[in-house]
């Protein structure tokens, strides 16, 4: 069979901090702090790699999923397989008419109305302007918009909004399709409507590359799965196995550490980078699980490109649904007076990790006192905290008992006492 | 060769930008589309009580509104067009980064989008000559030619500046400043004849010049078109042109990186 993608040696290359930035002030600040002392030579250091030497071919009618953690380099692939940003080095060989569906209603603008959006994206998405007239009834009809179709998209609920755009998008019939977690929004009845779009383009014989973290879906549609992790290709077989490779890494020890290098989504100047964050022993070796109550050493490991006086380290911890549990800083708490450039660790020894069992997420702070940033991590590391019996009453506590514990004992006393207690 | 041929494959998407441009520019205005002719001309009844009855400036035997008018349509397009197509890049950061199409298709469809406006500009010109009764003179058919010299010029300059804007928002801020000198060294105020002999060789190093100033002779038989003037304009719009496209092409790798 013919291939309809061909990637060979591929990589991207981003450069990190203010290279680039059109904060003029941000890069005056800096620059101020720290006269003279940035080189060239530093600068360089400060890229990564979003996608590393990714060598792949899909056939002619396979449906490839590619699924790997957030900023693991899938949505920098597809941009660089639909051409919207160049490689730094590696080649990639697209055969036939090529649609990539990175948002729902690319180009839709809100003071046109429904009729004249479905025009307007549907020709960004590559269709022509025959192809969107004849099948502006089907469209319209699989939106189910047809009475708010002269009314400006911006008067729009946000549902008949996303329906508006899938309708397009699913009306496409390009050769190779490329879909990036669209199917991550709206709710079930719209994101059924979608999955079934996609089965039937594939039963139609496209290409399809979809990115998605909805593993049901991955192994329902795809024939092929990849796993791309830290920009490259790590796994690449039947769906299956490497959903289970892919969850299997997720759920040991590999999320109580993560390498941050790679990470896209950041902030901050990078006069300073964490470099990895992991859970240990206090001794220094690594857990295979947190239990409630446990002693725990966290370990930030960094990289400084300056050198800075005063830093504050903050570590914090959230529930999975972004409830700030508590914070821990080394301006608060400790004094580290000040970073060389190179590589360091920082840890954080807790004696009671008081967290009830449940899902949490890390975030990490590197700045100064003031506004100045080096390196802003949120929702970085996911883990999750097992329960334990900490009490040893030979019964573990569980989320049913809220998010944190505070380590306590209870004492009754004579029923007299007791009644004088309630009674005061 | 290739790019060319690639922007012919995309003349659609091209068309649908350029008439979403227009569609959009006046939705929700009570004036609507009368916008296009209200502009240059309030500006023109402006500078001909100012500069004219009040400044006494020349005209070179035209009555001040046609004058001023005949000057400003282009001028309007001109400055519009730097203004749109300048910060096309960055106010449609949105599709560039989210779907592939050659990037010179958004200045040139902003470029296109503002013709509407000078099309219906020129349609008040033909009014305002005849409130004048001045004839329409077959050298006005010259104005196809140089409204092309025009949108060329435009397109150039502002292919650069959406480049630049990409990386530097400075552009931004230094677009209405620019706009604003490019009006006062262009004779639109005034006439190109009142510009001294020995600096007529600066001025013409502004390609809007010699744009301009046949526009506005064209219109009238008191002046005879400039065309050493013309013809050095045409040439540097066209040197800018080159450079402005291949410097384009060069930036364009990476706005998707760093719009």
């Amino acid at each position: 069979m013919a291939h309809s993608i061909i990637v060979e040696n591929l990589s991207k290359q981003y450069q990190l901090g203010t290279d680039t930035s059109d904060l003029l002030y941000e890069r005056l600040v800096t620059w101020l702090k720290t006269p003279l002392r940035r080189k060239t030579e530093q600068r360089s250091a400060r890229s990564i790699w979003a996608v590393k030497d990714i060598s792949l071919g899909v056939q002619e009618g396979e449906v490839l999923g590619v699924i790997g953690r957030n900023g693991a380099g899938k949505s920098t692939l597809f941009k660089l397989l639909s051409r919207i940003t160049y490689p730094t080095s590696g080649q990639v060989k697209v055969v036939g008419r090529l649609a990539a569906l990175l948002e729902v209603g690319t180009g839709f603008h809100g003071d046109l109305t429904g009729r004249e959006n479905i025009l307007l994206n549907g020709s960004i998405l590559g269709m022509t302007k025959r192809e969107i007239e004849k099948k502006m009834d089907a469209i319209v009809a699989f939106a189910g918009v047809e009475q708010f179709l002269d009314t400006p998209v911006k008067r729009y609920s946000s549902g008949m909004f996303l329906r508006l755009g899938f309708a397009v998008a699913a009306h496409l019939e390009p050769d190779v399709l490329l879909v990036d977690e669209v199917l991550a929004v709206g709710d079930a009845a719209f994101q059924k409507k979608c999955l079934s779009a996609m089965d039937e383009m594939r039963r139609g014989g496209r290409t399809v590359v979809f990115v998605s973290h909805n593993m049901a879906a991955i192994e329902n549609l795809c024939s092929r799965a990849v796993w791309i992790d830290e920009g490259r290709l790590r796994l690449d077989g039947p769906p299956k196995e490497v959903i289970e490779a892919y969850l299997g890494c997720n759920t040991d020890a590999c999320r109580l550490s993560a390498d941050l290098t790679n990470v896209h989504n950041r902030r901050g100047n990078g006069d300073a980078r964490f470099t990895r964050v992991e859970f240990l022993t206090p001794q220094g070796e690594p857990v295979r699980f947190l239990g409630s109550g446990d002693r725990v050493l966290v370990r930030l490991h960094y990289e400084a490109f300056a050198d800075i006086t005063r830093p504050d380290f903050e570590v914090g911890i959230y529930t999975d649904l972004g409830t700030l549990v508590t914070k821990f800083s080394t301006w608060i708490d400790s004094d580290v007076t000040s970073l060389s450039i190179g590589q360091g660790q920082v840890d954080l020894l807790i004696d009671c990790f008081s967290l009830l069992p449940g899902r949490y997420y890390l975030s990490l702070w590197l700045k100064i006192q003031g506004p100045t940033w080096f390196d802003v991590l949120e929702h970085c590391l996911q883990f999750d905290v097992e329960a334990s019996d900490y009490h040893g009453s030979g019964k573990g506590m569980t989320s049913y008992f809220g998010i944190v514990f505070l380590p306590c004992r209870w004492r009754v006393r004579s029923e007299a006492s007791v009644g004088s207690l309630v009674g005061s | 060769m290739e790019g060319v041929a690639e922007l012919w494959r995309f003349r659609e998407l091209f068309y649908f930008l350029a008439w979403r441009d227009v569609k959009v520019r006046y939705k929700q205005t009570a004036l609507g589309v009368a916008w296009a002719v209200l502009q240059p001309l309030m500006t023109m009844v402006v500078f001909s009580l100012l500069f004219g009855k009040l400044g006494n400036m020349p005209s070179d035997g035209m009555p001040y509104p046609l004058f001023y008018f005949g000057a400003l349509l282009p001028w309007t397009y001109f400055s519009a067009t730097l203004t749109n197509s300048g910060n096309s890049l960055v106010s449609n950061a949105g599709l560039v980064t989210k779907v592939y199409f050659p990037r010179l298709i958004l200045p040139t469809s902003a470029a296109v989008g503002g013709l509407l406006d000078l099309a219906i500009g020129f349609l008040l010109l033909l009014v305002i000559m005849a409130y004048y009764r001045i004839p329409p003179r077959p050298e006005m058919a010259l104005w196809l030619p140089l409204v092309v010299l025009l949108f060329v010029l435009a397109l150039s300059v502002s292919m650069i500046l959406a480049a630049l804007n990409v990386k530097y928002r400075d552009v931004k801020y230094t677009l209405p400043f620019l706009v604003q000198i490019w009006l006062f060294i262009t004779p639109v105020i005034y006439p190109t004849s009142l510009i001294p002999a020995r600096y007529r060789l600066l001025v013409a190093l502004n390609p809007l010049t010699g744009i301009i100033d046949a526009m506005r002779a064209s219109l009238v038989p008191t002046r005879p078109v400039d065309w050493s003037l013309l013809g050095t304009s045409t040439v540097i719009t066209i040197g800018v042109f080159i450079g402005a496209f291949i410097y384009f092409r060069s930036a364009e790798r990476t706005f998707a990186d760093i719009v």
